[in-house]
């Protein structure tokens, strides 16, 4: 075809100055239109993208081409499919000037292949024609066609070979499969369902042709459901694979939105940190203060699902936790939390939160400790909370009045539930304040084992 | 044992691993280091240190699979686990692949390197949240279909005495603290440890798994 081109162009285009006759432009513009010379549109094609370049070519919309084609096809009975490839085979790709067939016409065991699939489909036709003659007057175009088609199949290029890939797809049913033993197994399935199909197809055409005088109703009806069974044998496996990709899409989807979801939270509460630290890095306290509280915050959201607004508290370990959050906020002392089992929470354990608070407090604003340890304990029957601290630390024979009245407070509360605390401390040794809260039986949650040996 | 412990930091993040370098410097010696398994197997292999700094997380399949690797060929490769998120079933992995503590990275220098120190001399160490994850992993009550025929049930429970070393180290005690307030020697409080920790790696109880499978769900 390009030197076809070339031929136009010696006859077409005299020098530009030699003042060109207007069948010349007019022939030309048939040719060429304006945009350019005919060329296959590879971004907007279905198969070869023929009736797209001609759509581009001659300015009007491809539906319309596509839709006239059809239209030829029915009205010509099949001329348009062996039409289509040739055009396939001849017209060059968009920015490129080789089409297929300068590359098809060096290939002779393509050629050959061509032939001899072409013959082969002639002797099937010849056959066919006996009895129907539907079958054949559609059938023999496509003897064209198969010889076009293996051509283009051996020589056009691997984007081009792609798009008949996916034409023929449905062949095909093979996921992708990563190790070669998945491969050649999948490939000897194909292989088998293959042939499995063709064995139906070939039994059930010959049927519906040979036997339709003779059985006149089994046969074609058999011949019907062999072919139906090769059709559903044959198309089935890219069906399903139609639905997996469907539902693998999905996910990715879904994945995609949890990744942004992250990232977004990522962004509002760590990098908005980071960037605080910056700012303020010629103070620690507040350097670390800011790094404390993001860590908890990410902390509570990844282990425990929590968003960062969400404070309502229902379990023994969210208050502790709550606690924590707050002294650190509010005195600037680090506050470690450990935490074994969890219940939820009724009056008592509430008290007991309450009491927790108070000593958690008092360890921030008296003991001057850089560090204050809370460790909560969930048994079967009972609650052990311990607030620890290693600072100043008192004599309990000596307290001050104010603080005197703080413990009491703590003992008045948890023995107003039932209750106890004990206050261990001595000067320069750190203070420890452990309350226990006995659990009432009818208390839901997480149940510690019952069979330990406990003190 | 000499003075100066010969550790390899394992680690992804290369702005850890010269900080700890630094920090460590003076009072260890720092043979090699590595950000990912393969090529921290290799560099175990070759260097052979007392004490390996292994990150729980590393993307080539988690600190577990180093530990696995190195123990088949040199078991006396002891490893020390740090990590910075302390999902508690990732911690309980690593620890029953066979490390001999784990610290968390907010960790202060000193306590590092006494940790790092204690671990090279035969020493388990257990953070205090590593205290609080084994208290509660042992705590769960078998449940009736998970009751089976166990090798040795001893490894499946908690001795009274380990579960109190337990929960003073989760509440922050020094080994020294503890021995005192249990009227013990520290040298009994390190048995304990070593104790628990041998019950961690060894013990067949499903319920760690399970207890692991449970927490990441709720």
């Amino acid at each position: 075809m390009q030197e076809q081109w070339h031929h136009h162009r010696r006859w077409q285009d005299p020098p530009p100055d030699g003042g060109v006759p207007n069948w010349a432009i007019r022939v030309r513009r048939h040719y060429r239109g304006d945009g350019g010379p005919l060329r296959r549109d590879p971004d907007d094609r279905l198969a070869g993208g023929v009736a797209a370049g001609i759509a581009a070519w001659r300015g009007i919309g491809v539906t319309a081409v596509r839709i006239v084609l059809v239209v030829a096809f029915l009205v010509t009975q099949g001329w348009v499919v062996p039409l289509y490839l040739i055009g396939w085979l001849v017209i060059p790709p968009q920015g490129s000037d080789t089409n297929v067939w300068s590359r098809a016409r060096h290939d002779s065991r393509g050629m050959a292949l061509a032939a001899a699939l072409a013959s082969l489909l002639v002797l099937f036709l010849l056959i066919a024609t006996l009895n129907s003659q539907l079958l054949a007057t559609y059938g023999w175009p496509q003897v064209v066609s198969v010889a076009c088609l293996t051509l283009i199949w051996r020589n056009a290029a691997d984007s081009e070979r792609g798009v008949l890939t996916r034409l023929i797809v449905p062949l095909d049913s093979r996921p992708g499969t990563t190790t070669s033993g998945g491969r050649r197994r999948a490939s000897r399935a194909t292989k088998l369902r293959l042939g499995a199909s063709a064995v139906l197809l070939v039994v059930g055409v010959s049927w519906l042709l040979k036997e339709h005088e003779s059985f006149s109703l089994l046969g074609p009806l058999a011949g019907l459901v062999l072919i139906a069974s090769a059709v559903v044998l044959l198309l089935g496996p890219w069906w399903l694979r139609i639905a997996r990709d469907l539902v693998l899409e999905r996910q990715a989807r879904a994945r995609a939105e949890e990744r942004a979801d992250i990232a977004s939270r990522v962004h509002d509460s760590v990098l908005q940190t980071l960037a605080l630290i910056q700012h303020r890095a010629e103070d620690p306290q507040a350097v670390v203060q800011l790094a404390r509280a993001q860590e908890r915050e990410l902390r509570s959201w990844l282990f425990e699902g929590r968003s960062p607004g969400d404070t309502e508290v229902t379990s023994l370990g969210e208050g502790i936790r709550e606690i924590q959050r707050d002294v650190e906020a509010r005195h600037l002392v680090p506050v470690e939390v450990v935490t074994v089992g969890d219940c939820t929470l009724d009056e008592h354990l509430s008290a007991l939160l309450a009491a927790a608070r108070e000593a958690t407090v008092n360890a921030a604003k008296w003991s001057g400790a850089s560090v204050i340890s809370v460790f909560a304990e969930v048994e079967p029957d009972r609650v052990i909370v311990a607030v620890r601290d290693r600072g100043k630390g008192f004599d309990p024979e000596a307290v001050p009045d104010d603080r005197k009245g703080v413990s009491e407070s703590i003992h008045g509360r948890m023995a107003r539930h039932g209750g106890e605390a004990t206050v261990q401390s001595a000067p320069g040794e750190g203070t420890k304040v452990t309350l226990t809260m006995p659990r009432t039986a009818e208390q839901p949650g997480y149940e510690p084992k019952p069979d330990e040996v406990r003190r | 044992m000499s003075a100066q412990p010969r550790v390899v930091l394992v680690d992804d993040h290369g702005l850890f691993r010269s900080g700890v370098r630094a920090e460590l410097g003076r009072q260890m010696d720092v043979v090699g280091e590595a950000d990912d398994v393969a090529p921290a197997i290799e560099v175990i292999q070759q260097e052979l240190p007392d004490v390996v700094l292994l990150d729980v997380h590393l993307p080539g399949g988690g600190g577990q699979a180093v530990i696995t690797a190195v123990k088949q060929s040199h078991p006396e490769v002891k490893f020390l686990a740090l990590s910075a998120s302390d999902a508690p079933e990732d911690v309980i992995a690593v620890i029953r692949a066979g490390a001999r503590g784990y610290v968390t990275k907010t960790i202060s220098t000193a306590e590092l390197a006494d940790a790092i120190r204690r671990v090279a001399d035969g020493d388990a160490v257990f953070s205090h949240r590593l205290a609080g994850f084994v208290l509660d992993a042992f705590a769960a009550a078998p449940s009736p279909q998970d009751v089976r025929p166990s090798f040795d049930p001893e490894l499946d429970q908690l001795t009274t005495r380990e579960r109190e070393v337990l929960r003073l180290i989760a509440q922050g005690y020094t080994y020294k603290e503890i021995a005192r307030e249990l009227f013990i020697s520290v040298k009994t409080v390190e048995t304990h440890v070593s104790s628990v920790l041998r019950k961690l790696q060894l013990s067949s109880r499903h319920q760690l798994t399970r207890w692991a499978a449970e927490r990441r769900l709720t």
